[in-house]
């Protein structure tokens, strides 16, 4: 591992950032050439390639102490664009890369090409949406122009929405098409702010803009409005509370591999760029006013989403609306985060406790939503249907699958040992040492909601009374342990010593600057 | 008042006239065109802008950095459209609606 | 003050009025007829704002192309649709948000800085070293290409979302939304002798790009145009979805922009950097391969997913 990271830091740590961006791109073309039964093959060679390189990004980066960066073309910023990995840049590489990786195992039962024809619409679809999706969300990820962020956030668009109409059914075409307004309205949006931001400093890199922002002169209302616009457009795709209309018919008819793609990753996108936008471009006296507006938005989800999850008749309908409460959680960060009173946290060269819980929040609710997703896809292929009230009984027969989901519940409600445990326990430390004990009263209310509407779930399927279930179809071992895989490693994110979180620390822009008045 | 400042406010007014309709239009084809709208709008304060930038170094042209980000969103907005379209028109084979409401 | 500054406020107003005419006209089809009007109107404020390129772009993109495809859609719509209106609350938070962006937007506009930041001298500087003439292709092929480059594995992404909404059965059909039944003599002949001509203007426009207005995207769509004209009128019939090789043409300009791109890691010093001295060239195969598959995916997304093989000119 140590010879590694010296090799990636010393020469390849900026192409690294490219090789991230460009094999999914690669790959999405091969397979569409190919097609056929060359499709999944593509995806599953392609998928633990780049996990490594996510590897050899997160060990680059703990190697250097400092975040990786690349100018394409040559060409500096601001004429050029420059890709750009910090330490949560990594984190999130290295999450989508795990969970994409569990998702190609698991959807291979659900997307081969049936015996007799060379190539059929919906797997193909699949396997070259989802390297689209890789490609989308890297690119988000690594990128460091707004208008380079913009074309990434469209890519990511064009790749999720028509992963919500697989199945062809009227219901889920009205659902993608739903989705397709509210996420268009978001980037057209961004693209405004990032119009204003061009028009009032002449340049779209991320770090000039807060160079130039932070200079000392009066912001120009054209940057306010900028910020306000984008941060509207982003919380669309979002799925913020309210205008999370659109999230829950989607996510819950996409087919599982696809829902367990679009709420454990694809909603973090924007939640990603609203982060970047608010600590790493805005200077700090105005994120002070925003993070009160975002997290009290973030608690109205957080209640909201948990009450209608508990009024779900239908199992994924129930993890669909208990991902709006989650993205609640993640807005939490803000606050917490850009409070005067964390400054002397900051100071001492600790990890402040809310970032690192803000960030594993994302990465824990990443692991156990697909999790969930996933094990619900099982359950309603093994059962012919999803429907809460026909469960009795399904533990006894697909224990594992149940005890994946129970497993991934735990993370989500914050109960130890688990990754949510520790992400929730570090932003209510964070919420009681800057006192500001009210996000602390939301977030056990979320907990209990969360508990009441995973028992709603677990206590039928637990239960050991009633007629034994007939299933209509077999599952297979292999994907019950793809499930119990990525839901052990919501668990084990929490068994990790908080110490060793340093990696989402690196390369903070505002590091410094976060918290002083 | 300056033929680039009145092109700025007619694009603002087409935002907010854009943003409107799609919100309210109860037709999925209105929602698509009302977001056509709001698309143009947003780029002509894009090319707005563009001309202040251009104006400042050749004095009679547009800033080309802007054009070309310009020329790239109109292909994304076509796309889009495109793909918005082509779910309506499967929409509206399967249900003989053009309206997103009913369906939960 | 003076007959231009007139002249706009004219065209805008008009431009305003048509985007009205859009939101309220009665039928379907009046409402893509107003904003096919109204894109062509836009296309006019893009020259008067001295963006000839865009006004390119618009005028057969925004305009032409995307008007066609609404066109496409509006005639086959339910004609006794009076979708429920959203109550009056939704209505007024609309409106109030609609108009506060609005307002807010003029008002940035009207305290724009005086001195406008722009990267317009540098955009212009570095265009010898590249053998180009048109800075916005500098922009899109050079300092900026990544964005392209992304942007053309967009168009064929948007190809593979429109395909995916095929019924199950018709997978490996050919498109089938262009076909008509019987198009008129006038067209056809139209489809006979424009074809040639557009296509030169199409390759005309994709060559000149890199010394005058025009470019990949414009020639393409041109190109794309042309195409279009001769499925309509069945002189040509499209391509099956499941065929090789038109997938290879939908990919070969990102594909090529790619492998320039990664040669550009050892030629050119950096990933998407053209080594120095053979840049034109490089560029121009580029910009051919990239119009080309723009031409494709452009024509192959208007004529909509695959039909079963069982349609009336099989």
């Amino acid at each position: 591992m140590d010879s590694l990271a010296t090799l990636a830091s010393a020469t390849w740590g900026g192409p690294l950032l490219v090789l991230a961006l460009m094999l999914p791109v690669a790959a999405l073309m091969l397979a569409f050439v190919l097609g056929g039964r060359h499709a999944e093959r593509v995806v599953l060679a392609t998928l633990p390639i780049g996990l490594g390189v996510a590897v050899a990004i997160a060990a680059a980066i703990i190697h250097q102490g400092a975040a990786l960066h690349y100018d394409l073309g040559g060409w500096a910023p601001p004429l050029g664009v420059s890709l750009h990995a910090d330490g949560l840049s990594a984190t999130l590489l290295l999450t989508t890369a795990v969970v994409l990786c569990a998702v190609g195992l698991y959807a291979r039962a659900d997307f081969r090409v049936p015996p007799g024809v060379s190539e059929a619409r919906a797997p193909l679809a699949f396997w070259t949406l989802l390297l689209a999706v890789w490609a989308g969300l890297n690119a988000v990820f690594l990128g460091q122009d707004l208008f380079n962020l913009y074309v990434a956030l469209e890519l990511l668009t064009f790749a999720a929405v028509p992963l919500v109409c697989l199945s062809g059914s009227p219901q889920t075409i009205a659902a993608a098409l739903r989705y397709l307004l509210f996420a268009l309205m978001g980037s057209v949006l961004y693209l405004l702010g990032g119009a204003l931001f061009y028009g009032a400093y002449g340049t779209l890199d991320i770090p000039m803009l807060s160079a130039r922002l932070a200079s000392g002169d009066p912001i120009a209302p054209a940057a306010l409005a900028a910020a306000a616009l984008m941060t509207a457009g982003l919380l669309a795709k979002t799925a913020l509370f309210p205008l999370h209309l659109w999230l829950p018919p989607a996510h819950a008819g996409a087919p599982a591999a696809g829902s367990a793609v679009l709420s454990a990753l694809v909603v973090k996108a924007s939640f990603f760029l609203i982060l970047r936008l608010w600590f790493d471009v805005m200077p700090a006296s105005l994120t002070h006013l925003a993070a009160q507006v975002l997290a009290a938005l973030g608690a109205a989800a957080i209640l909201f989403g948990g009450v209608l999850a508990l009024r779900q008749a239908r199992l994924k309908m129930l993890i669909a609306y208990s991902t709006l409460a989650q993205i609640g959680y993640l807005f939490l960060v803000f606050p917490l985060v850009a409070n005067p009173a964390a400054a002397p946290i900051l100071d001492l060269g600790q990890t402040p406790g809310a970032w690192t819980g803000g960030v594993l929040q994302l990465v824990s609710h990443a692991f156990a939503k697909a999790a969930m997703f996933m094990a619900a896809g099982l359950i309603a292929g093994a059962l012919g249907h999803d429907q809460l009230r026909g469960l009795g009984g399904i533990g006894r027969v697909l224990p594992m699958t149940v005890f994946a989901f129970a497993l991934a519940g735990l993370s989500l409600m914050g109960l130890p040992p688990s990754g949510g445990f520790a992400s929730k326990w570090l932003l209510l430390s964070a919420s009681i040492e800057t006192g500001q004990w009210w996000w602390t009263l939301v977030m056990l209310a979320g907990g209990l909601l969360t508990g009441a509407y995973l028992f709603r779930v677990l206590a039928p399927a637990l239960s050991t009374r009633g007629p034994p279930l007939t299933l209509v179809k077999p599952v297979e071992r292999s994907r019950e342990l793809v499930v119990l895989g990525l839901a052990l490693c919501s668990v084990v994110l929490g068994l990790v010593p908080f110490s060793s979180f340093g990696l989402v620390q690196i390369g903070r822009l505002g590091a410094t600057g976060i918290g002083l008045p | 008042m300056s033929s680039v400042t009145l092109f700025g406010l007619c694009g603002a007014a087409l935002v907010g006239l854009g943003l409107f309709g799609l919100i309210v239009q109860p037709g999925v084809l209105r929602k698509i065109l009302a977001f056509n709208l709001l698309g143009s709008g947003v780029l002509l304060l894009f090319g707005v802008i563009a001309r202040r930038g251009g104006g400042v170094v050749a004095g009679n042209g547009s800033d080309p950095v802007a054009q070309a980000l310009i020329i790239t969103a109109l292909v994304v907005a076509f796309a889009a459209t495109v793909l918005a379209v082509a779910l309506l028109r499967r929409l509206v084979q399967e249900t003989g609606r053009d309206s997103l409401d009913s369906d939960g | 003050m003076s007959v231009a500054l007139a002249a706009d406020a004219g065209l805008a107003l008009l431009i305003l009025g048509l985007a009205v005419w859009t939101s309220i006209a009665r039928t379907a089809g009046g409402a893509v007829i107003g904003f096919m009007a109204y894109g062509l109107l836009v296309a006019l404020v893009w020259v008067r704002l001295a963006a000839v390129d865009v006004a390119l772009t618009e005028a057969a993109l925004g305009s032409g192309l995307t008007g066609f495809v609404l066109l496409g859609a509006a005639a086959r719509l339910p004609r006794d649709a009076p979708a429920a209106r959203p109550g009056w609350g939704l209505r007024l938070a609309a409106g109030v948000v609609s108009a506060a962006v609005a307002a807010g937007l003029a008002a940035v506009v009207l305290l724009l800085p005086v001195s406008a930041p722009t990267l317009a001298p540098a955009a212009t500087a570095n265009l010898p070293a590249l053998g180009l003439g048109n800075p916005v292709t500098g922009v899109l092929i050079a300092y900026r290409a990544i964005d392209t480059l992304l942007e053309s594995v967009v168009l064929v992404l948007a190809l593979i979302g429109l395909w995916s909404l095929a019924r199950d059965g018709d997978w490996g059909g050919r498109p089938g939304a262009l076909r008509s039944a019987d198009p008129s003599p006038a067209l056809v002949l139209l489809a006979q002798v424009l074809p040639p001509l557009g296509i030169l203007v199409g390759i005309y426009l994709f060559w000149t790009g890199a010394i005058a207005p025009g470019g990949a995207f414009q020639g393409g769509t041109v190109l794309a145009a042309m195409w279009v004209l001769t499925l309509v009128t069945g002189l040509t019939r499209p391509p099956r979805v499941g065929g090789r090789g038109v997938r290879l043409l939908l990919v070969a300009g990102p594909a090529l922009f790619l492998a320039i791109g990664v040669a550009g890691f050892w030629l050119g010093g950096a990933f998407l950097a053209y080594p120095a001295g053979y840049a034109k060239p490089l560029i121009l195969a580029i910009e051919a391969a990239l119009t080309l598959s723009i031409a494709v995916a452009l024509g192959l997304l208007l004529a909509g997913p695959p039909l079963a093989q069982s349609g009336p000119r099989a």
